[in-house]
């Protein structure tokens, strides 16, 4: 069985890599992406030393980490599974002997692991070379970071399976995907780190999950949270995986019964 | 699992049933604001309590209209939809309680959707397919060497699927759902959109691992010549209720209006001497002049050189043809007087219940 799934997850990388052109153009979307959030925030700090807690050097840091992260954990599940609902194509999955969101998730690990090794080292280094980027040299929290952003592909995945699922009970959940996807972009910390935020909307979203995507990892890399902080940040990431479970498993049985195969 | 007799059952249905709620959509400005709040449903019956059972080794051919019902019925025999109400079993199985385990020993195909990968090529597709069924490496090569010999893939098995043509690929769709060797096959329109030499092979293809594994076979399809050439039992749906499951011969004898012949005269020959001459064949005339006349022969007669004997006894034929009443009318007519024939039906059941 580990053998299907490994191969699922290699023949997501070969079909990645087929489309070549999208490669060239991610690195430099992202690096761009970096750029501009650079100069913005730069632009935000103008004199100022520090402000919500990050120096600029720590600001830049933790930008760069956190596009580059999010090329990994980011895929596009929630699109895929609602058109083969909505074009009736998961029938054919449904006929399969194997868990169909499981494989969705091998899927986007494939993909992710394509993006990390593709976009995510080559546009670090690119970043690293026009930026003041400062990663840290400390293996430990390396292998935690990686570990961390794992649980950041889990996570952002499991809020991917429950939007597009929800196209089994809507016609159209198009709004609903684009509402998340913003959602995961801010309120994950992403474009704004969450200490950013007034107190109250920190401490709401400190009870959400978005954070646990990027805010969380991004904060270990940087350094911002150490010690028994850190790895409480990965309790956190576990804690959120597990009860995304719930929702998830509770969706797909409605889902398997309100199922309406299209198209004939 | 009580079989009957000694055969097991395939597929063994009682009562099945599927809903489908649909959403209704009012109209004008003023609907599409109250549908924002409040929507309407309709309530759409697709399987009405359909009752059928299939021995094993059977090939059932399942057609009828557009929208009646047979893909519904497939997929809930299949395992994707969990139906409304009855009961459902599968080659011993529950399709939608357990359906991993269940999937494994059923192949489907659906003609008009893929469920190859379609950016890989063709190999890929049925090496994967391996994987996911877990089928051992040496039964995968042995099964594998007898699907491209006889569906001809050698050729396709290094493009990506996007680049076959309709044709080739329903051929590799074959191949894909036969890999595992399933004990069942349901066949969604296996032919649909298919010139008619690619046609003649799947059908060949499918009487051969009939005959050769004893595989269970259903399809749904709209050309009745899939049904004649491979089907020993023809089961017709109309508007989610079956009209009629039996052999495709008694559909012909019920149903067909028997041969027809037409006979023309080279001198003018009475109708009343026609009927005189052939009073001992069942058989109704039919004529609007002296030198041309239509019998009709019952369904049940068989008796054709006597008739046309007995014709030439007394008149000089000219010409003769003989029109036999095809399935496709048979089957139109059916589907017109749906009602009527579901009617009908069930007293024919009931009759065979108490023979």
């Amino acid at each position: 069985m580990s053998s299907l799934y490994l191969d699922l997850i290699r023949i997501r990388f070969l079909t990645m890599l087929a489309y070549r052109v999208n490669y060239y153009s991610g690195i430099i979307i992202y690096s761009i992406n970096i750029g501009a959030y650079y100069f913005l925030w730069k632009a935000i700090y103008g004199d100022a030393e520090s402000l919500g807690g990050f120096t600029v050097a720590e600001m830049t840091t933790y930008v760069a980490i956190s596009w580059m992260a999010r090329a990994f954990y980011f895929n596009n599940l929630d699109r895929e599974i609602a058109r083969e609902i909505k074009d009736g194509s998961v029938a054919i999955q449904l006929i399969r002997p194997y868990r169909y969101l499981v494989v969705k998730t091998m899927e986007g690990f494939g993909e992710g692991l394509f993006r990390l090794l593709m976009f995510s080292v080559p546009g670090m280094c690119l970043a690293l070379l026009l930026f003041p980027v400062q990663l840290p040299t400390d293996a430990g929290k390396w292998l935690l970071f990686l570990l961390m952003l794992f649980f950041s592909f889990l996570i952002n995945t499991q809020i991917n399976l429950l939007t597009g699922l929800f196209a089994f009970f809507v016609e159209n959940n198009e709004g609903m995907m684009r509402l998340k996807r913003v959602s995961v972009d801010l309120f994950s910390g992403l474009i704004i780190p969450i200490s950013f935020f007034p107190v109250w909307a920190e401490t709401l979203l400190k009870w959400l999950p978005f954070q646990a995507i990027t805010y969380l990892p991004s904060s270990v890399i940087t350094g911002r949270i150490e010690g028994a902080e850190a790895y409480a940040a990965l309790g956190t990431q576990i804690v959120w995986f597990v009860l995304l479970i719930i929702p998830i498993f509770g969706v797909w049985r409605l889902a398997r019964k309100r199922l309406i195969v299209q198209g004939g | 699992m009580g079989g009957i007799g000694k055969t097991m059952l395939a597929v063994d249905v009682r009562n099945l049933r599927k809903e489908f709620k649909v959403q209704k959509s009012r109209e004008g400005l003023l609907g599409a604001f109250k549908d924002l709040f409040r929507r309407e449903y309709q309530r759409i019956v697709a399987v009405d309590n359909i009752t059928l059972q299939i021995p094993q080794g059977e090939i059932c051919g399942y057609i009828g209209e557009n929208g009646a019902g047979k893909s519904t019925t497939i997929k809930m025999l299949s395992g994707i939809l969990v139906p409304t109400s009855g009961e459902i079993r599968v080659g011993g199985y529950i399709p939608y309680k357990e359906r991993e385990k269940f999937v494994r020993n059923i192949g489907v195909v659906f003609g008009q959707r893929s469920q190859l990968w379609w950016d890989i090529a063709v190999i890929e597709s049925f090496r994967l397919l391996r994987k996911i069924y877990r089928v051992p490496e040496p039964d995968f090569r042995k099964r594998m060497d007898e699907l491209v010999e006889r569906l001809r893939l050698q050729e396709l098995l290094h493009r990506p699927v996007r680049k076959l043509s309709l044709g080739q690929r329903m051929r590799c769709e074959l191949a894909a759902a036969l890999l595992h060797n399933p004990s069942i096959v349901f066949l969604d329109e296996p032919t649909i959109g298919l010139d008619v030499m690619v046609k003649a092979e799947i059908r060949q293809f499918l009487q051969d691992i009939n005959r050769q594994y004893g595989t269970t076979i259903m399809l749904t399809t709209h050309d009745l010549q899939d049904i004649e050439a491979l089907c020993s039992r023809v089961v017709i749906l109309d508007e989610g209720k079956i009209i009629y499951d039996g052999s495709l011969e008694r559909l012909k004898q019920e149903w067909g209006k028997g041969k027809e012949i037409l006979f023309r005269f080279s001198a003018p020959c009475p109708v009343a001497v026609l009927k005189e001459t052939t009073a001992g064949i069942d058989v109704h005339w039919q004529a609007e002049h002296d030198w041309e006349a239509k019998a009709t022969l019952a369904p049940t007669e068989t008796d054709v050189s006597g008739l046309i004997a007995a014709v030439a006894s007394r008149a000089q034929i000219a010409d003769i043809q003989v029109l036999e009443t095809n399935t496709d009318e048979i089957v139109r007519e059916i589907y017109q007087s749906g009602a009527e024939a579901a009617v009908a039906m069930e007293e024919t059941v009931e009759a065979t219940v108490r023979v």
